[in-house]
Order: structure tokens, then C-alpha cells, then sequence
């Protein structure tokens, strides 16, 4: 027959038949019957079949769970009836079947007498089904044909004893098919003998029919030989069928089961359907019903069937029914609501909430108080690892239903109240998964979890670039933002959204989640840069309970400050168990310095040495400088200009709000308003003792620069850099020169805004400054410009159009201090002793080292072609102490101006 | 018996480490990613690293080079998300064939120079398949929990471009990672058979499933032994997990499998659980300490590293295979 008899078992894995739902189902010689519930079947229950045809699939569903609950270890499903499309029935339940844990985890069998239906549910389970069935009825061809298939979808089998002549109705025959189709399955189709299940077809007995007989005797007998002929297969079959001739009569019906059931598991039978409410246990069943019943079913005796139709009438009655365990009914109200949430049972859950409405004030409370504490529950059970997935989505539907129940009361309440007391249930919640980010299942599930809690769902989808979200926000006055991400440079993403909700004023908490993202993120990098809420939702279910914290009207304020000092404390004790590790010793940094060959065909002696000063600029020259961008940005209004002025939302009001501008620019510049000044120079300079640049300064004088050096670790191959490195240290020999610059748009700007002040034009008293700052910046750019391509003349060639300006595509920088390169103010003392800029042009500096008037720029020029803007970052105490030496500085002082980048402790 | 198949009964073969991980280090910026060729292409790429195959093929071979010389046996194309069904977040589909041939050309490449060098022992490409950014069994839309935003038929589609695409490309064998949905594997697998039977070849099949969190099962809610089950229906090389957890958190889930499978067994888990700030902190020696622990108990035939292990960690890992013996597939009875 085949080889499978001889091969020996040697390996780990066993014949034996596997199959899965969410859980596995692993059926070994020593494993009990298996169930295999019918009522999902439109043949198998009227019920179900006119659930289907109405469309009532959720209720229909109940019927699985029902036969789950109830022992079910595969459920048999099947949609084979002429008024319905089983195709489409199938796929539609099958889907709901897989969203429903506690039906899902069992097997599903995919019953069906059309090909198509079977292939159409191979196609939306996850795990391995059977299919029920196949056999050789179209001839061998299609039979391999679909078997094949049928193994590339992984499921196992029931073959039915059936050919081109007809269905085995005799012992031979049951063997002849049973035998030939194994053959073919495992020889030549390659199929493993263990997903092989053979129905041997159960037909009715006591018929009357002298041919029916012998109908239960020829399967037992059957089964026995197939399951010693033909090695690791299984035996199955429709176990009701027999009792067919005894419709109406239960107990009779459920004696013949069982005692049908009894002889054909001895002979090997393992599996079938049966209906376990209709299932008598053998040894209860009455010795004189039992010795009838047996005489019918082993065909014991001529008059076996004549007998047991006398004996049946006596035995009409008694209904018996397995039933689900309720018990749980019976416990306190909270506990049935939370029990609901938590298996999903939705059943009860309009009762149980009525219940609740009936015993508290207002309708709102059950939510706020019976539901939700049944969601935090849910949400621990998550937490901890107790629930999964698909659960909680359920507990979700669960909520929805309770929630929806409450709806028109609480609409009726608002209405009977329009005072307004009522709190507004519903909030609106914009969802987004961040820039640079595609993953959106988690955010989708937050969002339909909060859309069942009757929050208004925003949902901006992936990849979301943070200037969108802002301006959605607004417009859609959205009372949240929650973004998502799944990937570590989400993070960013988000910790950057934050700053521009904070530079915005915005007051909206902000929910993070997704995978990556943590309560420590949150608390170390996030919160900080938010004055308001910031919350690390981790799951939907928290989701729910989080929001419904944050827009309660009465109790948010508190719950707010809590989060936040608990998200203080956690911070600086996360912090405090973290410092140090990331930090490089100044001299360790120092040997990681950038390491630039300086060449001197890469230094250019500049054209102009010395103090140059521009006292009254024409400031008219920068109109074509200006980088509007940041000018809207002043205005919160966002967007890149001139891109803005044509914006769906803001471009009207940014449109109208430019024009002022230009009008006001214009009146600026016609009436010379505003005054341009600016001092700058360039000076020999070399870089000494690593961090310092000293400068050849007027008079011959020298003037030093200190510079502060990158000390947090950086990864292999990057340097922690100083702004000192892009000078030519002083033993390479090499003259090499830098630059320092002030340039102001100031003058004037006071008194103007004094003025609009004064006549309650506020309007353009903020324009009159927004304008100066621009004009400063475009100062700083023009004669960035100007020394680039004159005075220094490194960039004599160079042409570039604001915009690339504006993105800073020329070479060398012009860092200022207090700026991320250089973030110490003190260095700005420097400059206007080398430049004398408060002598010469007035631009002063106030006890905090900040410009007055504001809108004045000073900074740096570095011309070498590797110059590039970098961040400081952090630095150590060691890096401190060593600058106030060098400064000769006491240490406390220089502590406090680098107080911002010292790493904390 | 392939190759790979023989010597996976001798010794324990050794997987790359990340690749995301090692082009962050590149720090490629919009315009890297789009090189000249993708200069305007409407939607931002940056991110789609698959992309870089084409626009920064240097980079993947750099990378690939670094984890040979670690002691890679087999490292994985730079193709997670070679699938149209992926790309279309970028717009990406037309160039899904490309992307795949040119990266496992690219892998194939530095493969090939490696065993040259050293034909004791040869270096095999593993072409990466994804689970792309569906789900074919959950529905994202809790209102109605029937729907789908993918169908089977759409994934064995898309699954059978990249698949021949690497095959093309010169991949030698496939591995079907990731998997969060077996429902989307079973539809990869089915694309494999499909073009195994049309080109009348065999091909090893790596299968790695993701245990998702402390429910210790996938997203799609299977356990981790319903889940071998149900992609045990083909002759794989070797069935597995990756991603998501830690070395250690990884080994309750792969005790699950390997005493229930004759396949070989792979791990190739993340460098320990994220951080706080998505990074991952266990070191080298750290993670290999936790893979000795499998080793010692005989659980695996295929060790590397997921997301945050470096060549660092594969060195580490090559380093200590050595002393020890694979999985055996065959257990006493007695």
C-alpha cells in the first residue's frame, strides 16, 4: 500500500493530526473524541440558516460561541443552501468567526460541496481548518487537483467514501474507496497521511429498510479497518444521522447517539459532528432503552427496529439541555458589567447598563463609572500580558453598545437641561501617525476604541508632517492630539510637535503612543517642551479612561497637575539612574576631535583685514533678503511662504496680513525708519591648546576665543566637535583667519512701537518689531553674503538665490552665540571688545548678555569649506572647570551661564 | 538535500544583525534617498530604506560586508518591504521587481567574494520577505469587525513578485519574517510554492514569526504552537522567531516550538526590549550570553540578530557557535 506502514517515527515531530485556531489542537491516539459542533451549519440548524439568510450575522455568531462554550473543539461551518450566496456568506462569517477570540481559538472546519466556497474560506483563516470534504466523485483529476491545493493552503482534510459510481454504502465499498484515495492522497499527491480524515458516511438505521440495517455495523466495521490499514489518518462523520428515523423523539435520539458513538470510538472513530446538547452519557442512558437501542444500531436481532419503535413510545419527553454556564448572572452589578468588558459579551450589556442608569443620578456616571471601571480593568488584564489583541477590540464593540444605549438619555437629560450643566460627553480627538512613520494599526485601533466611546475621531492617517497636525488642530478645534509612531525616529518626531504646540501656545493635552514610544520618553524628552498635557497612553483601553480623565469638566484640572508632577518626578529619578553613561571625559573628547588636514589652498587670505562699519545701511537693500517664513510663523500662522499666501485655511488671512506688512516695509524703508547699522571684521586667527582661537585683534592686540567642545559619546567614526576645530591650529604652521560680526535693524523700532502703543494699535505695534527682527536676519544674511564674496572673498564666485540662502547651501557658517553651536552667551563680550560694537554702532549688551536693541544678530564667521553647524549638546563639570580656568572665571559663575548644558547632577 | 541543509546538521549557522539599525549610522538624508534618479518623485522617501538598494547600493553592500565578516553565515536582502502593497505608501509599486533583483544582486555579490575567499565556508543570501503594513485577518476598523483591508489574493500577488524577483536577483534561499499575521505568511508561502512549481525548483523556506508582547502570542492572536501548525503544511528549512523581544524574553516562545517541530529551529530576537528612547541596550556580550542559554539547551540551528544588534553582536554570536552542537531534529525514544 504505502511506505508510511514501515517508516519508523524518528524525528520530533509525530504524525499525529495538527490543526489551529489561535490555540492548537493536537490530536494524538491518546486524545479524548473530538467534537466537532455542527450548528453553524445551515443544513444542521434551522436557526442558524434563517440567521444567514435574514443577514443576522452578528446574532448567528452566537451560535458558534454558544457551541465553543459548550465543548465544541472544531466548529463545522456551512453556507451550502440554495437562496444564499455561500461564497459571500462564508468570507462574511469567517471573518467575523476570526474577530472573535473565544470562538477563533478553536479549528475551523470549512464545509462545503462547491469548490469555490471551501477556497474562498481557505482564504481569510489564519490557522490550519479542515476542509470537509473532498472525494473522488469528479474522478481522480480534480480530486489531486484540490487536494494539492488544499495542501499549499494548509488544512487538512476530510475525504468522503465516495467515487464516480456513488457513495459507499457497503462495508466493501466503504473499504475499496477509503483504501484508493489514500493511495492517491499520499503517493502520488504527496499529502501527509495525518491531515487525511475519512467520513465513511453514516447513514439512518431502523428505516424500516431491510439495505439499512446494517448501515451503523458497516461504518464501525469500516472504521476499524481504516484505522488498521491505513496508518496516522482519522475517522470522522455526522454522527445524527443515524438516529434520523426517530425525529422528534430526543431521548431516544440521544441514546442512539451515544451508543452509536460508544461502539464506533472503540473502533477508532476520533472525531465527528455531533451535537452535545443532543448527547445522552452511555452509562446513563436506561439499561432497558440501552439494550434496545444496541440491538438496533449493532443489528443484533431481526426485529431490532420493530422493538425500539414500541419501546420509543414510551420514552417521548424529557427535554435536556446543555446550558451555557449563567451563573456569573447572578453576581453584583459592577462585577456582571466588568465580567462583560472583559470576555465581550455583549448579550447582557443593555440590561446591565439600564440597571446602573436606574441607580445613579445622571446617565453620564455609568459611563464614567461602571463602564470604565470595567475598562480598566480590561486595560490591566492587557497590560499584564492576561488579554490579547483581539479581545480588547471586542470589549470595545462591548462598550460601544453600553454607550450607545446611554446616548438618547443622556441627549435627553442635556435637553431637559439647557442650562447646560451637563457635561459634553463627547470630545474630539485628532489622531495621527507622525512624519517619516507608515504604521497605523495601533493608531487605528486607539481610534476606533475612542470613536466607540462616542469621542469624535480626527484621523489624519501616516505620515503626517507636524505642520499639518497643527494647522488641523486649529481648525478643527480638536480638544486632543494623539500622535502614534512605530519607529525610533518617530520619537523625534513627536518631542519636535511638542515645541511647536508649546512656541504656538497651545493648551491641548497630547497623547503619545505606539510601539517605541514609553512613559520614560515621554516624561524625559516630551514633557519637558510642553507646559501642558502631556500622557503615554500604552493601549486603546487606557486610551479610553486617559481621555475621559483629561475632558472631564470638573475633575481635569487636578488630574492634569497630577500627571504632570508624576511625570516630574519620574523624570528626574529616570534621569538621575541614567546620567553620566553617555558622557566622553573632556580629554577623551578632545582626542575625538574633528581632525580637518588643513590644507592652504583651503584658506583664503582674506581681502579686507580689520574693523569695517556700517552706520547708516541702506536697509532697502535686504527687502529681497527677507525670509518671510518665520514672519507668519510670528503670527501663528503656518505654512512655507509663499506657498501660505495660497494656503485653503490661513492663505486669506496670511495673504492680508503680508500686505500690511509690505506696507508698513515699505513705509519703513521709504522713511528710513529704521536704521541699519553693523560692524564686522575679519582677523589672523589660530586655533591653540584645542579649544581656543586666538585672534590677532586691532592694535595688534590678541583676543581669545573659547570654544566648548561635544562631549556626549558619539558613535564610532563621528567626531565630537568644537567650533575651535575649524580652525588651523597654530603648529600646522598654516595662518588662518575668522571673522566676527554685529549687525542690527533695531534703531528705531522702540519708539515706533511706543507710538501705535499709544494709540491702542497694538496690531502694529507687534508688526513694527516682527519686521525689525526680519530685517535683522536679513542683515545678517546680506553681509554674511557681502564678506563671503568681498571683504573675505572664499566665495568671489558664488550666486545664490534667497531661497538657497535661506537653506544655507554656501560655504562656511556664521554661528552665534548662545545658539546651538555655541550656547554660552559670555563669548559675545568677546566680539564687541575685538569690534568695539558698543562704541561704534551702540548695539549694547544687558546684564544677560542679550542685544539691545533686540533686533540685532552678532556672530562668528568661520570660512573653511568643512565648517558646518553642529549642536553642543550637553556637557560635563570637567569641561566647565576647565573653561573657567581658561577664562579665568570663577567656577560658580561660569556654572551659571553653562548651566543649560551641564548634564543635570 | 540542499546545501544549507547539510550543513545545518553539522554546525549552527550564524544570521545577519539589522539592517535598519546599520543605515541609521548612514544618517541619509531625503536627498540621499532619492539619489538623482528619484530627484522628483512626488512623495517624501526618506525612510524607504528598501529604496537605498537602488539609490545607495554601496551602503547595502558595506553593509553586508560588515556582517560577513563577522561570521555571518547568511545575511537577508534589504528588501522587508519589497512588496507593492508596501511601496505604496511611497508610490512606489512599478519599482518593487527592481528593488528586490538589485538587492539580492547586491547581497549575491558580496556572498559570492566571501566563499571565494573562504569555500570551507559559504555564505548563502536569504531573500527577505516582510509582512508588509496589512493585515489580512484583523480588520482596522473596530466598527466592523468583517472587514479587510486585505485580501488573500492581493498578498499572494504582491508575495510573488518579490519573490521572484529575489530568486532572479540570486537569493538561495527565502525567508518569510516577521510574521505578525499568519494569514499574510500563509499567503507568501503559498506565492513560494506557486513558483517553486512553475520553475520546477526547490528552494530552502526560513519561516519567522514575531511574538508581539507579554501575551506571549502573534498580533493575530495565535499561541506560539498554533502559529508553527499553521505554516507547517510546507517543507520549510527552518520555522522561528524574530523581532519584538529580547534574547531573553524570546526563549519561553521558542521552548514552545522546538520540541514540536522537525524543522530547524532559527532565533534572531532584538538586541533586548526597546528602551525608553526606541534604542536597544543589550550589548554583545550581554546577548550572547543569553544565546549560550539556548545553545546549552539545544533550542536552536540558526542564531543572528534583529533590531539594534550590529556586527558586534553577529561577531559575538559567530564566536560562540562554535563550541557548541546543533539542534538535533531526531530525539531518543527510548
Amino acid at each position: 500500500m504505502s511506505d508510511f506502514n514501515e517508516q519508523p517515527i524518528t524525528n520530533n515531530q509525530q504524525r499525529f493530526l495538527r490543526l489551529s485556531g489561535l490555540e492548537p489542537l493536537v490530536i494524538t491516539p491518546e486524545s479524548n473524541f473530538i467534537n466537532v459542533g455542527e450548528r453553524t451549519n445551515v443544513a444542521g440548524s434551522r436557526r442558524f440558516l434563517r440567521l444567514i439568510k435574514e443577514g443576522e450575522f452578528e446574532e448567528a455568531l452566537e451560535i458558534a460561541r454558544h457551541q465553543v462554550e459548550g465543548g465544541a473543539q472544531i466548529i463545522d461551518i456551512n453556507m451550502d443552501d440554495g437562496l444564499i450566496d455561500g461564497k459571500t456568506a462564508m468570507v462574511r462569517f469567517l471573518n467575523l468567526v476570526v474577530a472573535e477570540p473565544d470562538i477563533a481559538r478553536v479549528p475551523i472546519m470549512i464545509d462545503s460541496s462547491k469548490w469555490e466556497i471551501i477556497e474562498a474560506g481557505l482564504q481569510v483563516v489564519q490557522g490550519k481548518c479542515v476542509v470537509n470534504s473532498i472525494s473522488l466523485k469528479e474522478g481522480e483529476e480534480e480530486f489531486m487537483r484540490q487536494a494539492s491545493l488544499i495542501r499549499r493552503y494548509g488544512a487538512a482534510v476530510v475525504v468522503m467514501a465516495f467515487d464516480e459510481v456513488g457513495q459507499a454504502d457497503t462495508l466493501e465499498r466503504r473499504i475499496e474507496i477509503a483504501a484508493r484515495s489514500y493511495q492517491i492522497l499520499v503517493d502520488t499527491v504527496k499529502f501527509p497521511p495525518e491531515d487525511i480524515i475519512f467520513d465513511l458516511n453514516i447513514f439512518p438505521v431502523a428505516t424500516g429498510m431491510e439495505e439499512h440495517k446494517r448501515n451503523a455495523l458497516d461504518f464501525i466495521e469500516g472504521t476499524r479497518w481504516v484505522r488498521e490499514n491505513l496508518p496516522h489518518c482519522s475517522v470522522s462523520g455526522g454522527v445524527s444521522n443515524v438516529s434520523f428515523s426517530f425525529r422528534g423523539n430526543t431521548a431516544v435520539r440521544e441514546a442512539m447517539h451515544s451508543v452509536f458513538l460508544y461502539h464506533a470510538i472503540k473502533a477508532g472513530m476520533n472525531m465527528g459532528i455531533v451535537n452535545p446538547a443532543l448527547l445522552e452519557v452511555y452509562d446513563d442512558i436506561p439499561k432497558d432503552l440501552l439494550e434496545h437501542v444496541e440491538d438496533v444500531i449493532l443489528d443484533r436481532r431481526e426485529d431490532a427496529t420493530e422493538r425500539l419503535l414500541e419501546f420509543a413510545e414510551t420514552v417521548q419527553g424529557k427535554v435536556k439541555e446543555t446550558k451555557v454556564d449563567l451563573s456569573w448572572r447572578r453576581l453584583p452589578l459592577q462585577e456582571r458589567i466588568t465580567r462583560a468588558l472583559v470576555k465581550g459579551i455583549d448579550q447582557f450589556i443593555v440590561d446591565d447598563v439600564e440597571e446602573a442608569r436606574q441607580s445613579v443620578a445622571r446617565p453620564l456616571e455609568v459611563i464614567e463609572g461602571h463602564l470604565m471601571a470595567g475598562m480598566n480593568v480590561v486595560g490591566d488584564l492587557f497590560g499584564s500580558g492576561k488579554m490579547f489583541l483581539p479581545q480588547v477590540v471586542k470589549s470595545a464593540r462591548v462598550m460601544k453598545k453600553a454607550v450607545a444605549y446611554l446616548e438618547p438619555f443622556i441627549e435627553e437629560e442635556k435637553k431637559n437641561n439647557a442650562e447646560g450643566s451637563v457635561g459634553q460627553a463627547a470630545g474630539k480627538i485628532l489622531m495621527a501617525t507622525v512624519k517619516g512613520d507608515v504604521h497605523d494599526i495601533g493608531k487605528n485601533i486607539v481610534s476606533v476604541v475612542l470613536g466607540c466611546n462616542n469621542y469624535e475621531i480626527v484621523d489624519m492617517g501616516v505620515m503626517v508632517p507636524p505642520e499639518k497636525i497643527i494647522q488641523k488642530a486649529i481648525e478643527e478645534r480638536v480638544d486632543i492630539i494623539g500622535l502614534s509612531g512605530l519607529i525610533t525616529p518617530s520619537l523625534d518626531e513627536m518631542v519636535f510637535l511638542a515645541k511647536e504646540m508649546e512656541r504656538q501656545h497651545f493648551q491641548l493635552p497630547l497623547l503619545i503612543g505606539g510601539a517605541t514610544t514609553s512613559k520614560a520618553h515621554t516624561a524625559v524628552k516630551i514633557d519637558p517642551e510642553y507646559s501642558n498635557t502631556v500622557v503615554h497612553v500604552n493601549d486603546a483601553s487606557r486610551a479610553v479612561t486617559v481621555v475621559g480623565d483629561l475632558l472631564q469638566k470638573d475633575t481635569a484640572a487636578p488630574y492634569k497637575a497630577g500627571i504632570k508632577s508624576d511625570y516630574e518626578s519620574f523624570r528626574e529619578k529616570f534621569l538621575a539612574r541614567t546620567k553620566q553613561k553617555e558622557y566622553l571625559g573632556l580629554n577623551e573628547a578632545r582626542a575625538n576631535k574633528l581632525k580637518i588636514d588643513f590644507q592652504q589652498q583651503d584658506i583664503k587670505t582674506p581681502n579686507t583685514l580689520g574693523v569695517e562699519v556700517w552706520e547708516q545701511f541702506d536697509l532697502r537693500q535686504l527687502e529681497n533678503y527677507i525670509d518671510w517664513t518665520p514672519f507668519f510663523r510670528s503670527w501663528d500662522l503656518h505654512g512655507k511662504y509663499p506657498d501660505i499666501l495660497k494656503d485653503k485655511t490661513v492663505g486669506e488671512q496670511a495673504s492680508e496680513l503680508f500686505e500690511d506688512a509690505r506696507k508698513m516695509l515699505q513705509e519703513i524703508l521709504d522713511n528710513k525708519l529704521l536704521t541699519g547699522k553693523a560692524i564686522f571684521g575679519i582677523f589672523p586667527a589660530n586655533q591653540v591648546n584645542e579649544d581656543d582661537i586666538v585672534v590677532l585683534g586691532p592694535g595688534d592686540t590678541t583676543y581669545t576665543f573659547r570654544t566648548l567642545r561635544q562631549q556626549s559619546k558619539k558613535r564610532e567614526g563621528v567626531p565630537n566637535i568644537a567650533l575651535a576645530d575649524f580652525i588651523a591650529p597654530e603648529r600646522s604652521g598654516i595662518q588662518d583667519y575668522m571673522g566676527c560680526f554685529c549687525v542690527s535693524a533695531g534703531f528705531g523700532t522702540k519708539e515706533l512701537a511706543e507710538e501705535f502703543e499709544k494709540d491702542n494699535d497694538d496690531y502694529s505695534a507687534i508688526m513694527i518689531k516682527a519686521l525689525a527682527d526680519r530685517l535683522a536676519e536679513a542683515f545678517a544674511e546680506y553681509l554674511h553674503r557681502e564678506v563671503r564674496t568681498k571683504y573675505w572673498g572664499y566665495a568671489a564666485e558664488e550666486s545664490l538665490d534667497n531661497q538657497a540662502l535661506i537653506d544655507e547651501k554656501y560655504r562656511g557658517i556664521r554661528p552665534a552665540p548662545g545658539y546651538p553651536a555655541c550656547p554660552d552667551h559670555l563669548e559675545k563680550l568677546t566680539i564687541w571688545e575685538i569690534l568695539g560694537v558698543a562704541e561704534k554702532i551702540g548695539v549694547e549688551l544687558t546684564e544677560s548678555l542679550a542685544m539691545w536693541p533686540a533686533a540685532s544678530v552678532s556672530g562668528y564667521y568661520f570660512g573653511h569649506p568643512r565648517a558646518k553647524y553642529f549642536g553642543l549638546g550637553k556637557i560635563k563639570e570637567d569641561q566647565v572647570q576647565d573653561f573657567a580656568e581658561r577664562k579665568g572665571m570663577a567656577l560658580e559663575e561660569a556654572r551659571k551661564w553653562l548651566a543649560p548644558n551641564l548634564v543635570d547632577g | 538535500m540542499s546545501q544549507i541543509e547539510q550543513i545545518l546538521k553539522e554546525r549552527i549557522l550564524v544570521l545577519d544583525g539589522a539592517m535598519g539599525t546599520m543605515l541609521q549610522q548612514y544618517q541619509f538624508s531625503e536627498e540621499d534617498f532619492r539619489g538623482s534618479r528619484f530627484k522628483d518623485w512626488p512623495q517624501p522617501l526618506k525612510g524607504n530604506n528598501d529604496l537605498l538598494s537602488i539609490t545607495q547600493p554601496k551602503a547595502i553592500a558595506e553593509v553586508h560586508t560588515k556582517y560577513y565578516e563577522a561570521g555571518a553565515d547568511i545575511v537577508q536582502t534589504n528588501t522587508f518591504s519589497g512588496t507593492t502593497i508596501a511601496m505604496a505608501d511611497y508610490g512606489m509599486e512599478e519599482l518593487v521587481y527592481e528593488m528586490n533583483y538589485e538587492s539580492a544582486k547586491i547581497a549575491k555579490a558580496v556572498a559570492d567574494q566571501f566563499t571565494l575567499k573562504n569555500p570551507e565556508k559559504p555564505r548563502f543570501v536569504a531573500g527577505s520577505i516582510g509582512p508588509t503594513n496589512k493585515t489580512a485577518s484583523l480588520s482596522p476598523d473596530v466598527n466592523d469587525p468583517g472587514f479587510r483591508a486585505i485580501r488573500f489574493e492581493d498578498l499572494r500577488k504582491a508575495y510573488k513578485e518579490q519573490v521572484e524577483a529575489l530568486l532572479d536577483g540570486g537569493s538561495d534561499l527565502l525567508l518569510v519574517e516577521t510574521i505578525f499575521d499568519t494569514l499574510n505568511a500563509k499567503a507568501a508561502l503559498f506565492a513560494i510554492e506557486e513558483v517553486k512549481e512553475e520553475r520546477n525548483i526547490e528552494i530552502p523556506i526560513m519561516v519567522s514569526g514575531t511574538i508581539t508582547d507579554a501575551s506571549g502570542r502573534t498580533l493575530s492572536g495565535q499561541t506560539p504552537e498554533a502559529f508553527l501548525i499553521s505554516v507547517a503544511h510546507l517543507p520549510l528549512l527552518s520555522v522561528g522567531f524574530n523581532c519584538a523581544l529580547g534574547a531573553k524574553q524570546l526563549m519561553p516562545h521558542l521552548e514552545a516550538i522546538a520540541s514540536k517541530t522537525s524543522f530547524f529551529i532559527s532565533a534572531y530576537p532584538n538586541a533586548g526590549l526597546p528602551n525608553a528612547f526606541g534604542g536597544y541596550d543589550d550589548t554583545p556580550k550581554q546577548m550572547a550570553e543569553q544565546i549560550r542559554e539556548y545553545l546549552e539547551k539545544g533550542l536552536v540551528n540558526i542564531v543572528g540578530g534583529c533590531c539594534g544588534t550590529t556586527p558586534e553582536h553577529i561577531k559575538a554570536f559567530a564566536d560562540l557557535v562554535h563550541s557548541y552542537k546543533p539542534r538535533s531534529l531526531f530525539v531518543n525514544r527510548n
